[in-house]
Order: structure tokens, then sequence, then C-alpha cells
């Protein structure tokens, strides 16, 4: 008990300290947070009214967000399956990292689940014994493995951490296999949630079984892609040193992934738009506009210039081995997956409606401040896991330790 | 013109004596059982109690009511797994609120499906001329969003308008290589069956227009209802009698639901449905037309207060030209029973097996 008060203590306290640097970081994240919490008032008051969202269109940037950061939270495994099936050092090192990263990826998620729910405040409904679980309907299977996956990465990130701050041995009796069923369940959350949108006949731009794994490609290509960029901060502003072969390894990672995707999304196009029947225009519209309607052709094509591009760059060896190249073709690749995935997949799926109705749709102020904040309360909950995990990693926060110190 | 073998009232209770052809808000005080009239004569005796204290003092007691109410409101078990017991008070709890809120007397009827009947629906596609009476009756009968703003504004049925003549003279030499450089018929470049936003609110001078054809559709009361395979929370449900309902109270407005209906029959209540008091329908069903709140979704569930009492939904009884028919499927001597088994009859989207109750004909 004492040792798990001391744990708390010392890595606030750790977390607390900072430059000016870390507290204009934090300062500017906490501005946005305060936004999201004033449109979520005004949300919640006013009703959904105040989104873009309409009962032809009714899922946009939350449900769009949502779907993506699913992909965030199991683009994770990149690093734990090398580290753990394939003892990979580089990885086994910064592990513990992309656990943190899969912890902040699902408590975002259910931030955009609050944001998305016309009733938030019956959230509960869901819950037995109080609610109802409905074992038919593939939201309460997504809201269960994503519990089951924060839980998962919580309980095996902050053991490791325990037992580095303590110096005890880790118990790999338990620890390995709740490990290797993290793996397997990282998978799962994403299926699921393509589940979620590929079930629904009603929808044919969705109807088709290459979601899943779409969605596991372009949510392992995503992912890492963070990752990188993420592991190139740290080393740049912390004494933690990440390996360069766990870098190069998510690189390659991130390429193929990428290269699949595509590959995948040209064979979506090719199949739909060959017969071009009446199932095609959801992607029809999304690619070329429908009926005069166009809002969404640019970013589409964005999305494929950014992740093609990202994709030729990442085979580039002047870019992959420069890490200071390196930073372009991830943020391309990101954003890229981000558009495609989000808007680019969620939006063009009602349109047209199921009785032929061609409407758009576009986000409100409301949605976007508060899309924003909900990702800045997502950075600013990965700074304070990251930088308390370093600091146990780097021997900095120890068991009796500071205490010593202190003396 | 009771639907042949209606859905009768339990004989137990009190037969509510109002004929098909009344007005739905003309007996707002129909009977229910007498545990929940009992509540709802001290609930009225509190009510006119307060409003002697004046207009401010009513308010103030309204706004306590209204408080408490919704506050039991919002910790009540799903519609389903309610007890009788529980049920009663849940709706003498509505009552009460919906009577202060609105200024009149509301009844919240709980009856349920009646054994032995099983609602179906048939629309002579033929004879639909368009005048979209249907559309406004329904959202008279059942208090539908009334509202000027995009989003505010809700109505359950659309009738489709559809331009006839798809085949031009002048477009035969279209479609030549164009584009990719690939052979198309001419005619092939007018989407067939397509409409644009609100385009089922048209207002024409006279109807029928003469180069046009309509589709009513609304919610087809599937067999295998998509949209209660991907409810979370069970809110949404078939009756043993048919139609697919709501318990608005439970649903947390995910909208899964609207993404699964391939007839695009659902709507949601982007917020607080505007609804006059004037124009207010006072005679309720829970799972019906009672007024709904922020945030919930509705659709279609042919005017359960009026069909499970007997009688036609409102736009059975509104169109002119009798191409709605509704009754009992089970029953081989109703209107719809013969209509199956004597017309040319078809259902929309049969390929997704969601097997409408709700047939299309024509003779
Ligand atoms: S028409 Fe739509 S809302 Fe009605 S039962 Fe079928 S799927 Fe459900
Ligand atoms: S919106 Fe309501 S009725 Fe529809 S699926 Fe969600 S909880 Fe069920």
């Amino acid at each position: 008990m004492q040792q798990l008060i001391s744990f708390a203590t010392d890595y606030s306290r750790y977390v607390l300290k900072g430059g000016t640097k870390f507290y204009t970081w934090m300062g500017s994240l906490g501005v946005l947070m305060l936004g999201m919490l004033y449109v979520f008032y005004l949300q919640n008051t006013e009703g959904l009214i105040v989104t873009g969202m309409t009962s032809q269109i009714h899922d946009g940037l939350y449900f769009a967000n949502l779907v993506f950061l699913v992909g965030v939270a199991a683009g994770a495994v990149t690093i734990v399956f090398p580290a753990y099936a394939y003892h990979h050092e580089g990885m086994h090192k910064v592990a513990v990292l992309g656990e943190m990263l899969a912890i902040t990826a699902v408590i975002m998620v259910m931030m955009f689940v609050f944001a998305h729910m016309g009733r938030p405040d019956r959230l509960w409904h869901m819950i037995p014994p109080w609610g109802i679980y409905s074992f038919s309907s593939m939201l309460g299977w997504d809201v269960m493995v994503l519990n089951g996956y924060l839980i998962l990465n919580f309980v095996c990130g902050f053991y490791y951490l325990w037992c580095k701050y303590t110096g005890n041995p880790i118990n790999n009796k338990w620890f390995l296999p709740l490990v290797y069923v993290a793996i397997v369940w990282a998978l799962s959350i994403h299926t699921v949630t393509a589940f979620l949108i590929s079930t629904m006949p009603s929808r044919p731009m969705w109807f088709h079984s290459m979601m899943p794994i779409r969605f596991i490609t372009t949510a392992f290509a995503a992912g890492p892609a963070l990752i990188i960029l993420i592991f190139l901060i740290i080393r740049k502003n912390t004494k933690f040193w990440v390996d360069d072969s766990a870098i190069k390894l998510l690189t390659t990672i991130v390429t193929w992934c990428l290269g699949i995707a595509i590959f995948l999304t040209l064979s979506e196009v090719v199949v739909e738009l060959y017969a071009r029947t009446e199932h095609a225009n959801g992607l029809y519209y999304l690619m070329f506009g429908l009926h005069g309607l166009t809002r969404l052709v640019p970013w589409f094509w964005s999305a494929v210039a950014l992740m093609v591009g990202a994709f030729i760059l990442f085979l580039m060896p002047s870019f992959r081995n420069d890490f200071k190249k390196l930073v372009i073709p991830c943020v391309m690749a990101f954003t890229g997956i981000w558009i495609e995935k989000g808007m680019g997949l969620i939006v063009p799926g009602f349109i047209p409606s199921p009785i032929g109705e061609v409407t758009e749709y576009y986000p409100s102020f409301v949605e976007v401040l508060l899309s924003l904040g909900i990702w800045a309360f997502g950075f600013f909950i990965l700074t304070i896991l990251l930088k308390g995990a370093i600091g146990i990693l780097l021997g900095e926060i120890k068991y009796g330790g500071q205490a010593a110190a202190a003396k | 013109m009771t639907p042949d073998k209606s859905p009768s009232a339990d004989p137990a209770q009190e037969k509510p004596s109002h004929s098909p052809t009344q007005a739905a808000s003309a007996d707002p005080s129909a009977p229910g059982p007498t545990t929940s009239r009992r509540g709802f004569l001290k609930a009225g005796g509190a009510l006119s109690m307060s409003s002697l204290m004046g207009t401010a003092a009513l308010m103030t007691q309204s706004d306590d009511a209204a408080a408490a109410t919704e506050w039991a409101e919002h910790f009540q078990k799903n519609y389903r797994l309610m007890t009788d017991a529980e049920k009663a008070e849940a709706r003498t709890r509505l009552e009460r609120r919906y009577s202060s809120e609105y200024g009149k007397k509301v009844t919240v009827d709980t009856t349920g499906p009646q054994p032995g009947v099983l609602m179906g629906y048939a629309l002579n596609i033929r004879k639909c001329i368009g005048c979209r009476r249907c559309v406004h009756a329904c959202v008279e009968e059942n208090n539908q969003s009334r509202g000027t703003r995009p989003g505010e504004k809700i109505e359950w049925i659309q009738v489709l308008r559809m331009e006839r003549g798809e085949f031009a003279k002048d477009k035969m030499n279209q479609g030549y290589p164009e584009g990719l450089g690939i052979q198309v018929g001419g005619n092939a470049y007018t989407p067939a069956g397509q409409v644009l936003e609100g385009q089922y609110r048209y207002e024409p001078e006279a109807v029928p227009e003469k180069d046009a054809t309509y589709m009513p559709i609304a919610c087809m009361q599937c067999e295998k209802p998509p949209c209660v395979k991907v409810c979370p929370v069970r809110t949404t449900y078939r009756e043993a009698d048919g139609p697919v309902v709501i318990d608005y109270n439970w649903c947390i407005g995910c909208r899964m639901c609207m993404g699964a209906c391939p007839y695009w029959a659902r709507r949601i209540n982007l917020t607080t449905p505007v609804l006059p008091k004037e124009e207010m329908n006072p005679v309720t069903h829970y799972l019906g037309n009672r007024p709904r709140m922020r945030g919930v979704v509705e659709k279609c569930h042919w005017c359960l207060q009026r069909s499970r009492q007997g009688r036609y939904p409102a736009c059975v009884e509104v169109c002119p030209v009798g191409a709605r028919k509704f009754g009992n499927l089970l029953d081989p001597e109703s209107e719809v029973s013969k209509i199956l088994e004597r017309k040319n009859v078809f259902r929309l989207k049969a390929e997704l097996n969601t097997f409408p109750k709700f047939f299309y004909f024509y003779d």
C-alpha cells in the first residue's frame, strides 16, 4: 500500500516537473479542452442540432474520428507483437510506450462515443445489470472489446512499470499470456469496428467483406506512423534513447501495410466502378461527386495523393533511413489515412440515402471544436503517460530513490 | 369502416367508445386501467388546486412535478421488462406530466398486443395521386416536430415523386464516346428513381401531376427488422402483433438503427421537438405517438394508439382515393389478406430479406 502511494506521488511529481516548453504545450492543450467542455455542454442542452448531422447523414465527424482512433489503438500492437513474439530487442525496450498509446487512443474513442450519442446520459442502459446488453448488436460488442482492450493494456503497461519502479522481477507466468491475449485482442477491436459498419446491407458502400482487412492494414499504417513521430520527439526531447532498429522495423511495417491498403482500395474502386451499378453511387460521389454535389471530392483525392506519395517516399532509402526526413512521409500517411478512413469512408456511406436522396454534410463549428478538444485531451494524457513511463524506464522514478534523495 | 376482425381491446378493460371516423383529438379522456385512473384523478386534483393559486404558482408547481417526473423517468426500466404495476406507474407519471405541460388532459395508452392479430398494410401504387395528405395527417396524429429550422421538421411518410418519361428522343445521340470513351446509351444518363434533398416535400398546385408517378414509403414494419438487430440496448423491438416499436425513454440515440434501415424510415430528434400546445394530440400510446424528447429516434408505428383500439391508422383514414388498406393478416377475411390473395403484390427491396409487412399492389 505504501509502495502504491509513493508510486503515485513520485509519478505525479515527476510528470509535473518540466520546462516552459512543457507547460506551454500542456497549457495550449488545456485551452482547447476548455473549448471542448463548452461545446459539449452546448450540444447536450441544445441537442445534436448544433452539429451538421441530419436524419439523412446521421454519423459525421465524431464517428469518423472514432473509427480512425480504434485503428490507432490497434496499431500499438505493431510494437508489442515484435517485442514479445520475436523478442526484438529495440522494441522490447519501448513496448510499454505502445501500451500507453493504446490506453490513450481507447480513452479518446470513448470520448467520441459520448460525443456521438444523442442521449449520452443514458449510456448506462448498455451496462448490465442496470441496463441491457445486446449480443446481436455490433455496437455492444465494440464497446465491450474496447473496454477489454483498455483494461488489458492498463494492466500490462502499469504492471510492467510497477515492476521497474519497485525493482521486483516480472511474474512471467501470467504477464506473458496476458500480453499475448492483448495482441489478439487488438485485432479483434478493429475487426469489430469494421463489422460495425460493414454489416449493413442498406449501405452498399460499406457492405463488403474487405472492410475488416482494409481496416487492419490502414490501422497498422496509421498507428505506427504516429508512433514513429512520437519516438522521434522522445529522442529529441528526453534522455531516453529509442533504438534505430525499432524505428526501422516500424518504418517497414508502415510501408507494407500502406502498400496493401492502397492495393485494397484500388481493387474496390475497380470492382465498384467497372459495372458502375447503383450500389457504386457512394463511391462515385466520393471520387467525382453526384448530382453536382462535390464537397468530399477534394478530400478523397488529397487522401489518395497523401497515401500514394507517402508510400513512394517510404520506398526511397534516402527518406527511409534519414530520421529527419522520415517525419514527412509519416505525417503524410497519418493524415491521408485519417481522411480516407474518417470522413472519406463514413460520410459517403450515407450518400445517397437508401431512398436515393442525395444531400451533403459539413461538420459545424461545434463538431470541429469538440473533436479538436478530444484530440487535445488525448495528447494531454498521452504526454502524462509517456513522460511518467520514460521516467521509470530511465530509472529516474524509483522506489525509495527520491525519498532518499530528499532527505 | 372498422378493419375486419380488428384488434379489439381487452374485454376486461372498459371499451373506448370512439368511432373510427372520430377525430383523434376529440376524445382525450379515453379510459384506462382503474389503478392509473385513480392516480390520474389525484394528479388532476392537484393541478386544479394549484391553478387556483395563479399562473405563476402553477408554473412552479408544474416545474417541480416535471423535475420529479423526469428524475423517475430517468431511472425506469426498459418498457418490455416492466411489470404491469410499473407500467401503470410510468403511465400515470407521464399522463400527469404531459397534462401539465400541454395544458390539456393527455392519456397514455398502454394496451398491449391482442392475440390472433398480425397487422398488415397494403398500398395501391396505381391509385396514389401524390396529394401528401397522409403525410400531414400523420404529422398531426403522431405529434411530430413542426419546427422550421432544418432538422426540426419531422415527417415519417415520404411520397417520392418520380418523373415519368425516362426515354426521350432528344437524348438519342447522347452517350457516344465521351469521357472515358466508352459507348453508353443516350437515355442512360438520367438516373432513375433518384431524389435530391427534400424532393419528396414538393407542393404541387394540382394533383396528380401529369408527368409524375408516386411512391409513398414509411416504416415497413419488417418481419425481420435489421433495425432491431443492431440496437445495442434493445430499445426497438417487434411487438407480438407486428409493428416495430421504440421505447423512447430507453433509446440512447446511437443511430445504429437508422444506419441499418434500408427504407430510411427513422428520424432522429436533433433537438427538443417543436410541438405547439394547441396542436398536440392528447390521445397517445406509450410506444406510439406520445411526445418525444431530444436525442431519440422515432418512426411510424401504424398508429398504435388507434389500431390497438380497433381503428385505422390516420393515413388510411385520410387517403382520399382509398389507396391505403390496413388489417389483420391472420384473418383470411380481412381486406389485406384478400389483396395478398388476389392482386399483384410486391415488396420493396425484397433482396434484403427484411420481409416487410407493407405490401404494394396494383390491379
Ligand atoms: S422499415 Fe426500417 S425501421 Fe421499419 S422495421 Fe424495417 S428496418 Fe426497422
Ligand atoms: S438510436 Fe435508439 S433505437 Fe436506434 S439503435 Fe440506438 S438505442 Fe436503439
